[in-house]
């Protein structure tokens, strides 16, 4: 057997068995972790179809980001999930064949799209340019032809950031900030003042 | 090479290059005053003039189009935005709730809307549609404060992502089928193939995450509970440059990438614009609000214009720009009264509160007067002529449902016409409960030039604007 083909069987059942975890495991810190096994073994299915690119990006943006963001919001967020997982084995039946719906209209669209679609027309990854790796031929377009989308795509990021301080920015009145520059700028002249206290009176500032 | 594709994309570049100087100045500055509000009305209109201007054709691999249509559109969206940041940003004022991120935000939205105006591809489509769209959650929410408003940004942003949702679903489905994003090449693809299932069940997806945009039945139901809710002047804004870009964009979808199928989507465009008309129509009776019974009247006025879209073609395409422009003059002059009406210092938002207005500020009165029989449809007021416009074209589309369809479009716009007459009953008939507070300066001004364009120079408006939107529609054809 050839090495990639040892390598896709094992990298297919960890994906499958992570992800049977992700749901059946009862530690929801443990779910996470699945998780992210599972992802990285997706990962390493899209390197053995040669798509480095999106290998790449499902371990910057789904391990790095999302899946660590769900284990904050698990650790962080006092969710009851005993509570949420009531009633699982009374909706079983119920997800079941939702889940063998979605499967069945996945497959139909999957092998429309394969024959009937535009990607039946496409004749295979390698015939455009077999010398490019995908990052560089992603990379090529993106800052040429898609330029303009590419600035529209900060464009929105821009205005989630000015979205998240506009509605969540407080500025307390009242709250004691250090200001360094005030600290060092300051001299006898500024820092000490002298009060005449007349004998007996005892008084001052 | 790329400076001649950047070209056609001046309004862009100068809107995205002025908002980032804005909001260091503003970052500076702190609050907002005249000077920077001015310089933001200055840097919509530059933009608006670099649509004129510029040169026409298509950039970034067909992603960026910029002919007639789209320099009509950028007119009016830039203008209309520059009104919003100044009704907004004095009703704010007067509320002690002035911050700068106003005018950067309604730029960026206007930004968006005009990357929506001139998209040729379905990537720009979803980054115009979500660039604005975004812009308006935040507005929607801009008094944090107000729960109410706190309220309405969240209903917005939760069924916006849902919308945004299916309209990805629909892109990436006519995206599978077609073999393309662009606009002339998924033409080709469904003019070679015919408009075969999967390609169709993607553009039924698009036209609703597009109806939602425009709030047209039966993807409403977002838009009273988000007008009640967020600040009038920004209700304002929402219910006229936006919509303007969303029309103008679906229009463009329809007739560039799948022309050829008209005899698809016209059906589904036409059961949209009647269900709106009526949801607008019969829902509007029950109301007591202003702000959610113009929701209403926005819904079935969508519903007009996009009865205008259905007939397809040149005729269909200028009915549908003449309407939308004549109705944002109409709403954007109503909210601006509702902007100047306090009474003991709070807003004049029911019904109710408007009894005897027109003895207490004739003006006013007049000029809601003005724009409730414009939005009716009464001659000579311009709310007719967009009417006038669009069933003249559903007639002339040359089929026997069209027909049927501006007869119920008619049907609809007389049962609205209760509820237009009972606020003018309240108003001129009713005793005033008490007395109302001085009206502010630029709401009084936004709405008796409003009312004036609605009731006299609407028609010379037109005369000149016609040949311009037939021109810009032409592209449609």
């Amino acid at each position: 057997m050839p090495l990639a083909t040892i390598a896709f069987y094992l990298m297919a059942t960890v994906t499958v068995l992570a992800a049977l975890a992700v749901v059946t495991a009862r530690n929801p810190v443990h779910s996470v972790l699945f998780l992210i096994t599972a992802f990285f073994s997706a990962a390493g299915l899209f390197v053995l179809m040669g798509a480095e690119f999106l290998a790449m990006l499902l371990v910057v943006v789904y391990v790095g980001a999302v899946a660590v963001l769900f284990l904050f919001v698990v650790m962080m967020l006092d969710v009851d999930f005993k509570s949420l997982r009531q009633g699982f084995a009374q909706y079983l039946p119920v997800g079941l064949i939702i889940a063998g719906i979605l499967t069945i209209e996945m497959i139909i669209v999957a092998t429309s799209v394969a024959t009937r679609g535009a990607a039946s027309k496409v004749v295979g990854p390698e015939a455009s340019a077999p010398d490019v790796s995908n990052a560089e031929t992603i990379g090529r377009v993106l800052y040429t032809d898609y330029a303009y989308f590419f600035q529209a795509a900060g464009l929105v990021l821009l205005v989630a950031m000015i979205g998240a301080i506009v509605l969540t920015l407080r500025h307390k009145p009242g709250v004691k900030r250090q200001n360094i520059a005030a600290q060092t700028a300051r001299g006898p002249k500024t820092g000490m003042t002298i009060v005449d206290i007349k004998p007996g009176a005892g008084e001052g500032e | 090479m790329f400076l001649d594709q950047l070209s056609l994309a001046w309004p862009e570049v100068i809107l995205g290059v002025g908002v980032l100087v804005l909001i260091v100045w503003g970052a500076f500055q702190g609050k907002s005053n005249a000077v920077f509000n001015g310089a933001a009305v200055l840097l919509l209109a530059a933009a608006a003039i670099a649509a004129v201007v510029g040169p026409h054709g298509s950039a970034f691999a067909g992603g960026m189009i910029a002919d007639p249509i789209s320099a009509f559109a950028k007119v009016f969206i830039y203008g209309f935005s520059a009104v919003a940041i100044i009704l907004s940003d004095r009703w704010l004022a007067r509320r002690g709730e002035q911050k700068f991120e106003l005018a950067i935000l309604v730029i960026l939205a206007a930004l968006g809307m005009g990357v929506m105006a001139s998209a040729g591809d379905l990537i720009s489509l979803y980054m115009g549609i979500e660039l604005h769209s975004l812009a308006l959650y935040v507005l929607a929410a801009f008094r944090r404060d107000d729960a109410k408003g706190s309220e309405a940004g969240l209903k917005y942003f939760v069924l916006g992502a849902l919308s945004s949702g299916l309209l990805l679903y629909g892109a990436s489905l006519i995206y599978g089928f077609a073999g393309s994003t662009q606009f002339p090449e998924i033409a080709a693809a469904v003019a070679e193939g015919g408009a075969e299932g999967g390609v169709l069940f993607g553009l039924v997806f698009l036209i609703c995450g597009i109806a939602f945009k425009v709030s047209a039945a039966p993807f409403h139901m977002w838009t009273p509970d988000v007008y009640e809710g967020a600040p009038t002047p920004i209700v304002g804004f929402f219910a006229a440059a936006p919509k303007l870009a969303a029309m103008v964009l679906l229009a463009r979808v329809l007739s560039e990438a799948f022309g050829s199928a008209i005899d698809e989507w016209r059906q589904v465009i036409v059961a949209i614009a009647l269900l709106s008309i009526f949801v607008g129509a019969f829902a509007g009776l029950a109301q007591r609000n202003l702000k959610r019974l113009w929701a209403y009247s926005s819904i079935a006025n969508i519903g007009y214009a996009l009865l205008g879209l259905a007939a397809g073609g040149e005729a269909g395409g200028t009915a549908m720009l003449l309407f939308m422009v004549l109705y944002m003059v109409d709403v954007t002059g109503f909210f601006a009264c509702l902007c100047a009406l306090n009474r003991d210092g709070k807003p004049m938002e029911t019904i109710d509160d408007m009894a005897g207005l027109v003895k207490e500020r004739p003006g006013l009165a007049l000029a809601i007067t003005a724009f409730s029989l414009s939005a009716l449809g009464l001659p000579p007021f311009a709310g007719f002529w967009a009417k006038f416009y669009v069933f003249k074209a559903a007639i002339g589309a040359g089929e026997t449902y069209m027909v049927w369809a501006a007869v119920l479009g008619l049907v609809g716009s007389v049962v609205a016409a209760f509820y237009y007459l009972r606020l003018l009953k309240v108003m001129w008939m009713d005793p005033a409960p008490g007395a109302t507070d001085k009206p502010a300066f630029e709401g009084k001004a936004f709405a008796y030039v409003a009312a004036v364009f609605s009731f006299l120079a609407c028609m010379p408006f037109l005369y000149f604007i016609e040949p311009v939107a037939k021109a810009a529609a032409a592209v449609l054809g």
